[in-house]
């Protein structure tokens, strides 16, 4: 009798296991399944981008012989989509979607003395890498407010392992090199899911669960913009954003 | 009744709440400060207490620094380098890595040395419970210390004897992470990236002078140096060189810097005797 009664309890125990792992697994699986697309444009002519001048440093004229530099604060394609724009979830994250921290880390390159890329997005304590290309010494300097992040300074000389690091809270971040002035770029530090555009202006912010929410997409030179998107199971929610030319 | 005693104790709550979000958004305040007067400094066997240096704080620092430690005192327009913003916590001197906050004996050791080329003096008048206590208040200015506690100083092994090699190496050094970048070949602060240098607030710096005679602002002595290329100099251009130089390179790096100095020294004797050049900024790496 006594036995019967173990082996139901241990019964149930299992089922409950089961039941748990199977909920717990549809929650993965939905929020692994949304997303939300769209594309950015520029209303208007793109700036121009001034060319860089890269006399002081040899080695940087030297690899941009071919194709000088240029400031990168305004990319716009040919069918005016705007590149490096961070597209983030402001409102309406809860739970797992807005604490878990993915576990591929971002590389920032210091490639021809310039940022690869010139924007690079991350979660909150997500990790991410500062690697050099270089056979020019660079410092990777980032500049937060101390009041939010802690900055540090460190130098990238040819050959220099990576510089791994995390940051605490969310916050746009800009950095620099100090050796050439003209290196200048952001970490942009978000909270929960995001996407960058690409040369085109396209995004996709993947692992977004069904939900209404409110994206916003942050540019540079243009600042924010924001949009109500509603995720709905199996469909994927989509805002456009257009920044007017300046 | 009822009904008004819960609608005044309502209506106060909600006071309550809204001012207590206002502090808390509010630039740092004087209730701030009060808040954290409790702050401590312990240097060897010494406590300093923040709220013994109140009157000395406002007798000698608070021209430059300010009354909220903020570095916008009423000398601040006719002071360069600009006096220090404590609120933020970023301190050149510190023997812990970049992006840490630097130990009590540091900022004691700030306090006592000053800032050559700047208006900070030597305090070295004040006796050493003074300093303690005048660190304690340095600290209850910034919230970092309510949440961050101070980095592990970096080691620094015993210096070893000074040899042609030694410098040599230390020439090496200087060649490979590009030192001249920014001080120059010769250590005369004109390198390629000197004159464009700014710092953490965009204010224009110059690169230290080797060969003026001058007092690092972080000290002089060997270990002063070492310390120097291996934290960085947080808040400026000057990096941390932790992860690019051994400790063992480090060393022969404090050599060879002494022989560009104008001061007499048994390295600037032996460079003379090796007709050591300075290093050429157009070989390619690694090899000078």
């Amino acid at each position: 009798m006594r036995n019967r009664y173990n082996l139901a309890a241990v019964l149930s125990a299992v089922i409950l296991v089961c039941c748990g792992a199977l909920i717990l697994g549809q929650k993965v699986n939905a929020a692994g399944e949304g997303k939300i697309t769209g594309t950015v444009k520029l209303d208007g002519t793109a700036p121009h981008m001034k060319g860089i001048d890269m006399s002081k440093d040899p080695y940087c004229s030297k690899a941009h012989a071919s194709d000088p530099g240029h400031l990168e604060t305004v990319l716009a394609g040919q069918n005016g989509g705007l590149e490096n724009v961070v597209l983030y979830i402001s409102e309406g994250l809860s739970g797992g979607a807005l604490t878990e921290v993915p576990t591929e880390v971002p590389v920032f390159n210091q490639k021809n003395c310039m940022y690869m890329p010139h924007v690079l997005a991350m979660d909150v304590n997500q990790k991410f890498k500062v690697v050099t290309s270089d056979q020019t010494a660079h410092n990777i300097h980032p500049l937060p407010n101390p009041m939010i992040n802690v900055g540090w300074n460190q130098s990238q000389p040819p050959g220099a392992p990576a510089v791994e690091k995390s940051w605490k809270a969310a916050e746009v971040i800009p950095v620099q090199c100090n050796i050439h002035p003209w290196m200048h770029g952001w970490f942009v530090v978000v909270k929960g899911p995001y996407a960058t555009t690409d040369a085109n202006g396209s995004y996709t912010i993947n692992n977004v669960p069904p939900g209404n929410y409110t994206v916003t997409a942050w540019q540079e030179t243009y600042g924010t913009q924001m949009q109500k998107v509603t995720v709905a199971a199996g469909k994927p929610g989509t805002a456009d954003f257009t920044f007017k030319a300046k | 009744m009822q009904t008004t005693v819960r609608k005044w104790s309502l209506l106060l709550g909600a006071a309550a709440v809204l001012a207590v979000s206002q502090v808390a958004w509010a630039q740092l305040t004087k209730y701030d400060l009060e808040s954290r007067m409790g702050t401590e400094s312990h240097i060897g066997n010494i406590t300093g207490h923040a709220k013994d240096a109140k009157a000395d704080y406002r007798r000698y620092c608070v021209v430059c620094h300010g009354e909220l430690g903020d570095g916008n005192g009423e000398s601040f327009p006719w002071v360069d380098p600009k006096p220090r913003d404590f609120q933020l916590g970023v301190f050149k001197c510190r023997s812990t890595p970049t992006g840490t906050l630097p130990v009590d004996q540091d900022l004691f050791d700030t306090i006592a040395r000053g800032l050559d080329r700047s208006n900070m003096p030597q305090w070295s008048t004040f006796t050493k419970q003074e300093r303690a206590d005048l660190v304690a208040w340095v600290k209850h200015f910034s919230p970092r210390w309510v949440s961050e506690k101070p980095g592990t100083p970096i080691q620094i092994p015993p210096e070893p004897e000074i040899t042609a090699e030694r410098i040599k190496a230390g020439r090496d050094v200087f060649a490979k992470v590009q030192c001249w970048k920014c001080h120059g070949v010769q250590g005369m602060a004109n390198g390629p990236s000197a004159a464009t240098l700014t710092d953490d607030l965009g204010r224009p710096i110059a690169p230290f002078n080797f060969t003026e005679g001058a007092r690092p602002k972080c000290g002089s002595t060997d270990q002063d140096l070492f310390r120097i290329f291996m934290t960085g100099l947080d808040g400026t251009p000057m990096p941390s060189f932790a992860d690019n130089i051994k400790p063992e390179e480090a060393w022969d790096l404090v050599f060879y810097l002494r022989t560009l100095e104008p001061q007499k020294s048994k390295e600037k004797a032996i460079a003379k005797q090796l007709a050591l050049k300075p290093v050429d900024p157009n070989a390619p790496a690694g090899q000078q």
